[in-house]
This record gives C-alpha cells, sequence and structure tokens, in this order.
C-alpha cells in the first residue's frame, strides 16, 4: 500500500539552523501517528513540511505516491488543526466550518448543509451562529476540527491541539479523538511534547531530538525498547544504565534501561543485588515510587500496594531479571 | 469605576478645564457667526447684522467650485495611493521579518514627523531637479507622503493584533492569495483601512504648507481661503466656505474614531 506521507531524505534548513535534517519516514494510510521530541526538535516543520507552508531544502515529500514538493498548501488534500485553532473571528462558527466548501464554489445550502453534519460530528450541533469569541476553548478546538474534517482531507495534521486546554478537558479530548479517527479512518499526524498523549493515542511514535528522528515505533517499543539514552529519557521515568554498570549484568559494554517496576526491591541486604539507599518515596496511588541512590547511581522502583515500603534513608537490595534489562542501540 | 465617579474633582479644576475647552473652541464659533454678518470689508464685533446672503454668493462664485473640485479630487487620489501603498507597507512589515524592518518601519512613519515645510522644500527641489512641471500630479504626490503613514499606522496596528495563522489557515483549507485577501485579510482589517483613509482624507484636505511647495497654478481650498483673507471684498465668503470645511473634515474623523474603537472589540474577540 502506497504510504500516507513519505519523507525521502527531507531536511529543510534556516540558515545555519537545521529544523530538519535528512529525515527518513513513512506514515501508513489510516495511521494515528504521533510526532513526539521538545520544542526546537523539528516535529512542527514537519507538520509544516506536510501542509505546504514549508519547502524543503532538500529531499523530497510523498503525499498518497504524489510528489509535494512546490504544490502551495491550497493543492494539497491535506488540512491541518492548528495550535491556536486560528478560526476567523469575524466568521459565525457554520460560515468558518463551511469556509473549505465555499473557497472551492459550493453552494450555500449545501455547504451549510456539510458544515451542520461536521459540526455534529464534534458534539457541537445548533452552534452554527455564535462567533468564534463566544466560544470557550474546548468548543473552539472543536470547531477547528470540524472546519478541517468537512474538506474530507487524506491527511488530517494536528498542531499541539490539546496544548491549551486544561487537563480534565484534554483527556476527554484525547479519548474523542482516538475515537473519531477510527471511525473516519482518516490518517491522522499528531504533533505533542506531551509523552503521555503520545504513547497513549498514537499507532506509531516517532521521536523527534535536533531535526532528526531519533525512533520511528509502537508506544510499546518506544517505552519499553528505548534506542538510546535520549529517548529513555525523554520518554521518561524508565531508568538510564551506564556501560559500566550494563557490563556487570549483562556483558556487553552498552547504554542499558530498565524500568521502574521491573526492579524489585528488597529489605534483607544479604545475598545477590545492587546494595542502595532510599532517597525519597512518592506515593502514586496504585504503587508508591522510589528515588534510590546506588552508589551515585540514580534509580527508580516502583513498589506495588499492599507490599511493606521502606522508609526513607533504608538500605535495600534490588534485583530484575537480567533478560528486562534493555540494551540501547546507542554506543557506549 | 465607581469610586472615581463618587469622588468630584475640585470646582477649580472643573472651572480650568472648561476654560481650556472654551479656548480651544469658541474661535471656532466665531468663524461660524462671521459667515452670517452683514459687513463684507472687516470683521467687526459684534457684527451688525444678520445676512445667509453669503450662502448664495459662495453658491455663485466659480473659484469656489474650482478650488473644491480640485482639493475633493487631491484627497481622494492621494487617500487611494495611501491605501494602496500603506496596506501593503504594513504587510510587509507585520507579516514578515526581513533585514532593516525596523528601519522601513521608521522611514515610513518619518514624513509625519517631519515639519511639513521640509517635506515641501525636499520635493520642491526633488521636483525641479527631475525637471517635472508642477501640476496636479505632484500636489498628489506630496499629500501622498503623509497619507500613506495615516493608513500605514491604522494597518499596522490591526495587522499584529491578526492572528498570523489565519491567513495559513485559510490557504491550508483551499484558498489561494487572492481569496484569502477578499475573505480573510480585508475584513480584518477593512475598518482599520476605513479609519485611516478617512483621517488621511481629512489630513490631505485641508493641507497648506506642502501643497504651496508642490502646485503651480492650481489653487486647493485651503490655499484659495488664505488668499481670500487679504482681499478686501465679500469676506465673509471665506467663513461660510471655512464652517464647511469644519464639517467636512470633522465628520469623517468622528467616524474614524468610532469605526476604529469598534474595530479594537472586534479583533480583541479573534482569540
Amino acid at each position: 500500500m502506497t504510504p500516507a506521507v513519505a519523507f525521502q531524505k527531507t531536511s529543510r534548513h534556516f540558515g545555519a539552523v537545521r529544523a530538519v535534517d535528512a529525515v527518513d519516514l513513512e506514515i501508513q494510510q489510516g495511521e494515528f501517528f504521533a510526532m513526539l521530541g521538545p520544542s526546537g526538535s523539528g516535529k512542527t516543520t514537519c507538520l509544516r513540511l506536510i501542509a505546504g507552508f514549508e519547502q524543503p531544502t532538500s529531499g523530497s515529500i510523498s503525499i498518497f505516491g504524489e510528489r509535494a514538493e512546490g504544490v502551495p498548501p491550497y493543492r494539497r488534500n491535506v488540512n491541518t488543526v492548528f495550535q491556536d485553532y486560528a478560526l476567523f473571528p469575524h466568521l459565525n462558527v457554520l460560515d468558518n466550518v463551511a469556509y473549505g466548501l465555499m473557497v472551492k464554489g459550493i453552494n450555500r445550502d449545501e455547504r451549510h448543509r456539510a458544515a451542520e453534519d461536521a459540526l455534529k460530528l464534534v458534539q457541537l450541533p445548533g452552534y452554527g451562529g455564535r462567533k468564534p469569541g463566544q466560544l470557550s476553548g474546548g468548543q473552539r478546538q472543536r470547531v477547528a476540527l470540524a472546519r478541517a474534517l468537512v474538506n474530507k482531507p487524506k491527511v488530517l495534521l494536528l498542531d499541539e491541539p490539546l496544548g491549551a486546554l486544561d487537563l480534565k478537558l484534554r483527556e476527554s479530548m484525547q479519548e474523542e479523538l482516538k475515537q473519531l479517527q477510527k471511525a473516519l479512518g482518516i490518517t491522522f499526524v499528531f504533533v505533542t511534547h506531551d509523552q503521555g498523549e503520545a504513547l497513549s493515542m498514537a499507532d506509531r511514535v516517532a521521536v523527534f531530538n535536533d531535526g532528526r528522528i531519533k525512533q520511528v515505533g509502537a508506544p510499546e517499543d518506544i517505552y519499553q525498547r528505548p534506542a538510546s539514552r535520549f529517548v529513555a529519557d525523554f520518554v521518561g521515568s524508565s531508568n538510564v544504565l551506564p556501560p559500566d554498570f550494563v557490563q556487570r549484568y549483562a556483558g556487553e559494554r552498552r547504554w542499558g534501561s530498565l524500568r521502574p517496576e521491573q526492579i524489585r526491591v528488597r529489605r534483607d541486604t544479604s545475598g545477590d543485588g545492587v546494595a542502595a539507599r532510599v532517597v525519597s518515596r512518592h506515593y502514586l496511588g496504585a504503587a508508591t515510587k522510589l528515588s534510590l541512590d546506588a552508589d551515585g547511581l540514580k534509580l527508580h522502583a516502583t513498589v506495588p500496594s499492599g507490599t511493606a515500603v521502606p522508609e526513607d534513608g533504608a538500605h535495600v537490595m534490588l534485583t530484575f531479571n537480567r533478560d528486562q534489562l534493555h540494551l540501547m542501540e546507542e554506543q557506549a | 469605576m465607581r469610586s472615581d465617579r463618587s469622588q468630584s474633582a475640585p470646582l477649580g479644576i472643573k472651572i480650568a478645564a472648561a476654560a481650556g475647552l472654551a479656548f480651544l473652541h469658541l474661535p471656532i464659533l466665531l468663524i461660524f457667526v462671521y459667515a452670517f454678518t452683514t459687513e463684507e470689508k472687516s470683521y467687526q464685533w459684534p457684527p451688525p447684522g444678520l445676512t445667509t446672503q453669503w450662502f448664495a454668493a459662495t453658491w455663485a462664485r466659480p473659484d469656489v467650485w474650482q478650488a473644491l473640485g480640485l482639493s475633493v479630487q487631491v484627497a481622494a487620489i492621494s487617500t487611494a495611493i495611501a491605501l494602496v501603498l500603506g496596506t501593503l507597507c504594513a504587510a510587509a512589515v507585520s507579516q514578515t521579518r526581513f533585514f532593516g524592518r525596523e528601519a522601513i518601519s521608521l522611514l515610513v512613519i518619518l514624513p509625519i514627523a517631519l515639519p511639513g515645510i521640509i517635506t515641501g522644500i525636499a520635493l520642491r527641489s526633488a521636483f525641479s531637479l527631475a525637471e517635472i512641471p508642477f501640476s496636479f500630479w505632484t500636489i498628489v504626490l506630496g499629500h501622498a507622503t503623509f497619507c500613506v503613514v495615516v493608513v500605514y499606522n491604522n494597518a499596522v496596528a490591526r495587522f499584529r493584533r491578526t492572528s498570523g495563522s489565519l491567513i495559513e489557515a485559510s490557504m491550508d483549507l483551499g484558498a489561494d492569495g487572492f481569496q484569502t485577501f477578499r475573505h480573510v485579510i480585508l475584513p480584518n482589517i477593512g475598518t482599520a483601512l476605513l479609519a485611516g483613509g478617512m483621517l488621511a482624507f481629512a489630513l490631505s484636505f485641508d493641507e497648506v504648507i506642502v501643497t504651496t511647495f508642490t502646485a503651480g497654478q492650481q489653487q486647493t481650498l485651503p490655499i484659495w481661503m488664505l488668499e481670500e483673507l487679504v482681499r478686501p471684498r465679500q469676506r465673509p465668503v471665506t467663513n461660510v466656505v471655512a464652517m464647511v470645511v469644519v464639517l467636512a473634515t470633522l465628520l469623517p474623523i468622528l467616524a474614524a474614531y468610532y469605526l476604529t474603537r469598534e474595530g479594537d472589540q472586534i479583533a480583541g474577540a479573534g482569540k
């Protein structure tokens, strides 16, 4: 199957700044794809390259098999939900949603009917007469979504669409976006700096840093088998183990990672294991997270609820299964 | 603010404020009164009698009509030029980043900060150096220098409040450059352009200094009035014209004031 979006050695440089640097990427049709990375990592520039607001300095971009370099945004069957929503303040909600159909020359009745349907899809039926200024942040977000979807794009681009919403609203929108994507079968490309959001929503995640893709894979891959220290660090909460440490247990001098829940904590300090001291405890409900100091190496471990939690300053032994210690591709 | 209202200003300040306003506006009323006086050779107070004959006399004078016609044409064309150039310049300065952007912004505003006499002398020497004969078009050019600034200032303020992603959103939804201008940019900056245009028109309409340096034989209305004051015949005709000019400039400025005030709220509601 032709990929929905394909980057081949695609670069976008701004003077000396390599915003996107020789990126190879294939996004499959019908996929919910997340681009994850810190700010300035190139993820938004990648999105803008797909939308057509930026042109690659070198390399190529194909959308559904067609070369997209030099094609202006208004000739691409791709629509964007902007970070600040970018609703037209002078138009009411219905005309905002119908805008794409209006510039295509579709008559008033037909485009208003389609816009009303799109508003129903995002659970805002009957809001057509209001001005964007009269809506809440969550409602504007939905209008922006309806305005993009009414054009039946082949690819929907979402630029940090949930960034401005409060936590509760964000969680319900995540769920809704996911269901909408399943129901419509449209390829969604989603830019975020929130690793939790990327992992929980996407079918696949690309982790960006310094204009390059550090790892692409399913959320479980990224989470359990980070390819590099950067990915382990950014995706978060995994213990990053230095080559010396890894060599002792796995025999190879490589960087490694170990999930906190895979570390067992024993009060009895005799026998095998890594000796450590408890620095602090964080109660999380289902488990308690321990910050540990193993001879200068900072580690995290989780103790499930119901087991005894060692107090601050206690000396403990840490054990883990050697096959759960993940060796990173990154060389020492 | 309620606390401000309950605390009334002292009587002395009230009187001073009233006196200040009276000082500003009573002389204008005086002009209006002299438009009805029966004395035609000098301004005599109090007027020996009141008459409306000068309105008919003014109406019948072809030189008034000629000057008025010229002024309206010059103001209209200068404003039209200013609308196009001022908007383009404001769009460039506010939507893109380029080397020398701040310098260009300053250079555009400079003509209104410069004394008119400097602009006038500069233009006059430039025109004669380039051997351009003084004509209707040299007046228009002179006026356009400051009209552009007024439109630019209004447009640039509105552009800054208009999110740049609106234009991208429009393109993203399938609108080309022209459609984006017509359906998104123009509705968002329309009131600012109207206000800037009216202000530009009013400025051009009563301009004297630059006009004296850039006009040939033509007389715009303010210049005609200036020359009329030294002539001893039918003086109240000048006052009738002055009254018309005051009303003709006051109304657009008032309208511009209300339009931009309302525009603030419209643009502010966008985000």
